[in-house]
């Protein structure tokens, strides 16, 4: 397959698994605003920014956050790369340049997609609840997602496909989590009280995953619990251990399908056994958002050698 | 469609269809059928408007009709001018005999734009410069056809072809129960076929082809990807071809892979920066190289372009009879050249009732239609003419033949012409049906999608 029609697909993965994070953070951010917050509290919106990496871009855009200008930051505002609208926009420009390796469904669903937030921002935002957008934005990410799953054919561009989506969904489960560490940060002393709960809690809902923990653990929602379900549970289908598991199976079946090993395997391999050997313990003893942030440079440095092994076409 | 006051035959049952089809049930067919074109991505952008890159380019459901018999005599036509058009690169790029000759002026080969002194002496393999001969035909009665030029660079449209059927054919299902109509559908496997057959001598095994595109900005990118789709080869941009030793390689996730064939959607300028344009961001270094090397095969050839040069137009009956020996089965439309001081002062003299188009322009701009020009209009092309007499050729206003088409108030005659795409390698063919290109406004003879023509689907029935 062309070298740039693997990156291609890698990135539409990239892209609407970003525009599914960033719905998810709205509503993070925006069910943790309802919370009667306590005095000194930094602002939970922009805590959230900080998480995502664009409060800087933001700040100089708009000044001070204010819910219904983040709104707009990461939803509609094309200047921001990583809103709503400008990933669901490349990512059907990247399914317009790669057609002929997409099935018809693929295409329409991120043609669909396109065509409707096209209209979408025609409306007046009167018009337009936080929780209309978010759950258009969900709705969309999975349409594409279940046309890839049902209707590719599972050669080397399904597994970049996956390997995008599995990259980016680890990412953004790290960054989501880490979301949560920025609000608690100030106030150390609120660890374990019912806010703490409440907030881990809200995390869960946004991920979709309020219920499976349920049925998975049982009992209180506690920060250990959360952080191994989030983390270290194989059985979670956004765990860092799942993603990790995801990215290995896939960079697998490409070295197999080729016939050749490269230097993304052995990293994705020493990532993967990094999650399967560790502990909630150890994470917590080295500190949550030290983990977290150590996970994410680690993502971003394999991201860089699966594009040095595959998408530059320099490897013979 | 009329022949006096009776329907022609290949009509016929299409009176029944549209008398069977109320208002309602037309505006909902012409809703669904842009649905489906816009979900396709069928869309085309025109160059230099900016604007919606999405636009679609008008649809009419009214199909244009040809009987077999009609489309035999046209066949035979296409065929021999691809023949003479190849015959007649082959030669200009050689020892120029037509030239010798003297049955074609040297100046109008050799001083020509688009004459590529980096390919003389070259023969292609299976000597074929032109793979692909889009020729635009206009009918001006029953058994009259006229050329009204010929494509032999990378004609495009054909997407329309394959995809209005395909849209047709889902709609009306019964119309093709009850005619039988000549698929079209072969056309991106001969497409392959002729492709293939034109590797390299050098070529060890299956050929790799590959299109070659300037990329998704282009508004013939649906068509790229479409015909690399039907034919299971890769589309590529220039920054994914590099040339090594003696060879072309693409980048592909596992290393480097030779081409052997590159069916390229590029203008010759913008194919190699080392060769011609060297800002040209979109080619390949040194691919020229290669070429002339026979490590590779380009597709159309490069140098190709000189036979399609209205100017040159003049020339091809000619070139028929030296070449093949044949008297031309389908004719030039008569056509003055500003260049020469006869033609130019006739031209001049007639300039309201004439057609005049700039010798290397395509695609229906900076051409006038004197008929339809105001005054003013006529007299700004009169200045232009005098100032570059050479850059101009001018025609007669043809009895342009209209086809039934539906319009606001039902069904009205429309002006048409016709592409039918030729392939040309180891063997000569032609899918029976082309692009129709209809002029939608009443009265108006400019067919060009980027002046608001719109497309049809073309049939040829089977005997």
């Amino acid at each position: 397959m062309l070298s740039r029609t693997a990156d291609n697909l890698y990135w539409i993965a990239r892209y609407m698994e970003r525009a599914d994070t960033v719905a998810r953070l709205l509503e993070v951010g925006s069910r943790i605003s309802l919370l009667p917050s306590a005095q000194g509290f930094r602002s939970e919106w922009d805590s959230l920014l900080q998480a995502t990496g664009m409060a800087e871009s933001f700040a100089k855009k708009y000044g001070d956050p204010v819910q219904r200008n983040i709104e707009s930051f990461l939803f509609f505002d094309r200047d921001n790369p990583s809103s709503v609208a400008s990933v669901i926009t490349r990512a059907r420009e990247n399914g317009r340049i790669v057609r002929t390796a997409l099935t018809s469904q693929v295409w329409d669903a991120l043609n669909t997609a396109f065509q409707e937030l096209k209209a979408l921002e025609r409306l007046p935002r009167s018009e337009l609840e936080l929780s209309r957008l978010t759950d258009w934005v969900t709705r969309h990410a999975a349409m594409v997602r279940g046309a890839i799953d049902a209707t590719l054919l599972r050669d080397d561009g399904f597994n970049f496909l996956n390997l995008g989506y599995y990259l980016e969904r680890g990412d953004s489960t790290a960054r989501l989590i880490d979301v949560k560490y920025y609000v608690l940060l100030p106030r150390i002393d609120f660890v374990g009280s019912g806010l703490d709960n409440y907030q881990w809690s809200t995390l869960l809902r946004a991920m979709g995953a309020a219920r499976a923990f349920h049925w998975a653990y049982g009992g209180d929602a506690t920060a250990a619990k959360i952080a191994h379900f989030l983390i270290l549970n194989t059985r979670s289908p956004r765990s860092l251990a799942t993603c990790s598991a995801g990215v290995v199976n896939h960079l697998d079946r490409v070295a197999k399908e080729y016939g050749r090993e490269t230097e993304a395997q052995v990293l994705a391999h020493a990532l993967h056994a990094g999650i399967e050997g560790t502990t909630v313990e150890a994470i917590f003893d080295e500190g949550l958002h030290e983990y977290l942030s150590r996970y994410i440079a680690e993502t971003a440095a394999l991201a860089r050698t699966i594009h040095a092994s595959y998408f530059s076409g320099e490897t013979r | 469609m009329y022949q006096g006051t009776s329907v022609r035959p290949p009509y016929a049952r299409l009176e029944d269809w549209v008398a069977a089809m109320p208002q309602e049930l037309r505006h909902l067919k012409q809703a669904e059928a842009e649905a489906l074109f816009r979900r396709i991505g069928i869309t085309f952008a025109v160059y230099g408007e900016g604007g919606d890159p999405d636009r679609l380019i008008p649809f009419d459901m009214f199909p244009r009709v040809f009987a077999a018999r009609e489309w035999a005599k046209l066949e035979k036509g296409i065929k021999q001018r691809a023949r003479a058009l190849n015959a007649f690169l082959v030669d200009i790029y050689g020892r120029g005999e037509i030239i010798r000759a003297g049955r074609v002026p040297s100046r109008l080969i050799y001083q020509n734009e688009a004459y590529e002194k980096a390919v003389a002496g070259i023969v292609p393999a299976k000597g074929v410069y032109a793979h692909i001969v889009g020729v635009d035909i206009v009918r001006t009665g029953p058994e009259e056809f006229f050329v009204l030029e010929d494509n032999c660079r990378t004609p495009s449209g054909v997407s329309y072809m394959l995809e209005s059927r395909e849209i047709m054919m889902r709609m009306f299902p019964g119309l093709f129960r009850e005619n039988r109509i000549e698929p079209v559908d072969g056309y991106s496997e001969k497409l392959r076929r002729t492709l293939e057959s034109v590797a390299p001598k050098q070529c060890p095994g299956d050929p790799t082809v590959v299109i070659l595109t300037p990329g998704h900005f282009n508004s013939a990118y649906y068509e790229h990807s479409l015909l690399a789709d039907l034919m299971g080869v890769e589309l590529v941009e220039g920054q994914d071809l590099f040339v090594e030793g003696a060879h072309v390689w693409m980048r592909t996730t596992e290393g480097p892979r030779r081409v052997d064939v590159i069916y390229r959607r590029l203008d010759d300028a913008y194919i190699d920066p080392l060769c011609f344009r060297r800002d040209s961001m979109l080619g390949i270094p040194g691919l020229m190289d290669v070429y002339r090397a026979g490590g590779v095969s380009i597709c159309s050839a490069p140098g190709a372009g000189v036979a399609d040069d209205k100017a040159v137009y003049c020339h091809v009956p000619e070139m028929i009879r030296f070449y093949l020996g044949e008297e031309p089965i389908l004719q030039n439309v008569p056509t003055w050249q500003c260049g020469k001081a006869d033609d130019l002062r006739y031209v001049l003299d007639q300039l309201p009732d004439l057609v005049v188009k700039e010798v290397h322009g395509s695609g229906g701009y900076g051409m006038l239609v004197g008929p339809k020009a105001s005054r003013e209009e006529v007299e700004r092309f009169r200045a232009k003419i005098v100032e570059d007499p050479g850059n101009y050729i001018a025609q007669p206003t043809l009895a342009l033949s209209s086809v039934p088409t539906f319009v606001e108030e039902g069904v009205a005659p429309r002006h048409v012409d016709l592409r039918p795409y030729c392939l040309v390698g180891e063997t000569i063919e032609l899918v029976p049906g082309g692009l129709t290109r209809v002029a939608l406004t009443e009265g108006s003879l400019v067919v060009n999608s980027s002046q608001g023509g719109g497309v049809k689907d073309t049939w040829v029935l089977a005997e």
